[in-house]
């Protein structure tokens, strides 16, 4: 009965998330565009770094940049997401819906799987641009399956992340706590090099970022020559485990605040 | 004094306070262009090893981005002062007096310049303290901050002009990223004669912000460079004279006095 409550609410919050988010061009169009920019910015203006000495990437800098715009975008979708759940708790929409649904945690089961969806459609437009402007893979269809799951895992996290924040907020002013540290973990990985091509404060600090193994595996990936990809889908699942109780914790917050 | 003078002081009073007192407008501004010159100096310190790059610091080639960052600030807080003032009815009270237009739309963007200015010194602090050092020496350093409050002046006209236009802070907040466009498709991150990519370093030839760019970092790290000079001013001053003509028009609609 439980696994089935579970299931309804899920099934009836990622609808409805979706639904608005597709809908909505003010909605969608902000997680589309960024990392877009980002890429025409990064693969088109910068693509002359990938002649400096010691750049050991296996491919091309477009290739390079497209893993981690693809990252970047699996990362804000999911903090994007955390916007529409915070809207919902100004307009009094979440206390009708905590209010109805018999099981809440499908609320935020919801939520993950609307922006998951949501992030798929978004990758897929970014593949499309990557391919049209001439990217070229080394990895294989497994090698591939194994960078969008990664990127996936990075959803969920984030959506995770900003569901938590938002709870436990509660207002649309929560936007930038949602993306700073986000934003600060994505650019402080090795985003426009290799690892072993930064040097100083900046190499100290993305060795000990968790993203940076996942970034790492899903340029190896996309290459071909896979690396550290156990160490980081163990990353990942690290990230969405602890960012489920953390946004659990926030759901018993909003709870309790009625 | 005049009493368009006065009207302009009141205005402009009332501007400086009024963004003085939202401690987001200063800080967010001061700080995040900065945190984005640490991250990508740290990043793209391996671009200064390609053959071709002017200086041998990046943070040096980078220094001149904040200045045009904290421009595009300035758009969003100057459109979004405006269209809280239209949102709430003060630009109607204030049709209902002999106020001049033009004195409105200049002490309107009082605040705003008074942080541009206060961010140009402070991103020259910062790359001083970090060991830039400027090739057109001191007086280099005031025509920076000259520049950089001429590029806060065109961009909050723009602003200005949105708000205008629209009359809501959700538009202009929507309208506000577009103008990152033209910071990320310029030379902020690589000479352009080192872009690689044709389309790319088409655009950032006929991007305007490339030539402001280019024209702070011209005193940063070659020194007096008369043709970057002329054109940074040149450029500056065509974005002051447009973003005004356009928010006077618009101005003119919404005042109509009947």
């Amino acid at each position: 009965m439980n696994a089935r409550q579970l299931n309804d609410v899920a099934r009836g919050v990622s609808w409805r998330q979706l639904h608005n988010a597709l809908t909505n061009p003010v909605i969608f169009i902000p997680s589309l565009a960024f990392p877009l920019l980002n890429f025409a910015a990064f693969a088109g203006g910068l693509a002359k770094v990938r002649d400096v000495p010691g750049f050991t990437f296996n491919g091309s800098y477009t290739a390079f940049q497209f893993v981690f715009v693809l990252l970047q975008s699996a990362a804000f979708s999911g903090v994007f997401f955390g916007f529409g759940v915070a809207r919902d708790f100004e307009t009094g929409f979440t206390r009708r819906l905590l209010l109805a649904a018999p099981n809440r945690t499908g609320v935020v089961l919801g939520y993950s799987l609307a922006s998951a969806a949501r992030w798929l459609i978004t990758a897929s437009i970014i593949t499309a641009v990557a391919f049209a402007v001439g990217m070229k893979v080394g990895g294989d269809g497994v090698d591939l399956f194994g960078l969008y799951t990664l990127s996936l895992l990075v959803n969920f996290a984030g959506t995770l992340w900003s569901t938590g924040v938002a709870m436990r907020i509660r207002s649309q002013q929560a936007g930038p706590v949602m993306q700073f540290p986000v934003f600060l973990a994505l650019f402080f990985a090795p985003v426009y090099v290799p690892l072993s091509l930064l040097t100083g404060w900046i190499h100290g600090v993305a060795r000990v970022n968790p993203l940076t193994p996942v970034l790492e595996a899903e340029r190896g990936l996309v290459s071909g020559e896979p690396t550290h990809t156990l160490l980081a889908y163990g990353v990942g699942a690290a990230l969405v485990l602890g960012f489920t109780l953390w946004a659990l914790g926030g759901l018993r917050r909003a709870e309790a605040a009625g | 004094m005049t009493a368009l003078a006065l009207e302009v002081a009141s205005l402009a009073r009332r501007s400086v306070v009024r963004t003085l007192r939202q401690p987001a407008a200063v800080v967010f501004p001061l700080l995040f262009p900065v945190l984005l010159l640490a991250v990508n100096s740290g990043g793209l310190r391996a671009e200064t090893k390609l053959p071709g790059f002017p200086t041998n610091s990046f943070l040096a080639f980078a220094l001149a981005v904040p200045f045009i960052q904290g421009g595009l600030f300035a758009t969003g807080n100057a459109g979004i002062d405006l269209a809280k003032d239209i949102q709430t009815g003060f630009l109607n009270r204030l049709a209902l007096t002999p106020m001049r237009g033009i004195a409105l739309l200049v002490g309107e963007l009082g605040g705003v310049m008074s942080v541009a200015l206060l961010q140009a010194v402070f991103y020259l602090a910062i790359g001083l303290v970090f060991g830039v050092r400027l090739k057109s020496g001191i007086v280099g350093g005031l025509v920076i901050i000259l520049l950089a409050a001429l590029i806060a002046l065109g961009f909050a006209a723009f602003g200005a002009f949105a708000a205008l236009r629209t009359g809501s802070t959700e538009a202009v907040n929507g309208i506000f990223p577009v103008f990152f466009v033209f910071l990320f498709i310029s030379s902020s991150n690589i000479p352009r004669n080192l872009m690689s990519t044709t389309w790319f370093r088409w655009f950032a030839t006929i991007n305007p912000v490339s030539y402001l760019i280019e024209g702070v970092r011209s005193l940063v790290i070659t020194g007096w460079d008369a043709q970057a000079l002329l054109l940074a001013f040149g450029v500056g001053l065509g974005v002051v004279a447009a973003g005004f003509g356009l928010a006077a028009a618009s101005l003119s609609e919404r005042l109509a006095r009947t």
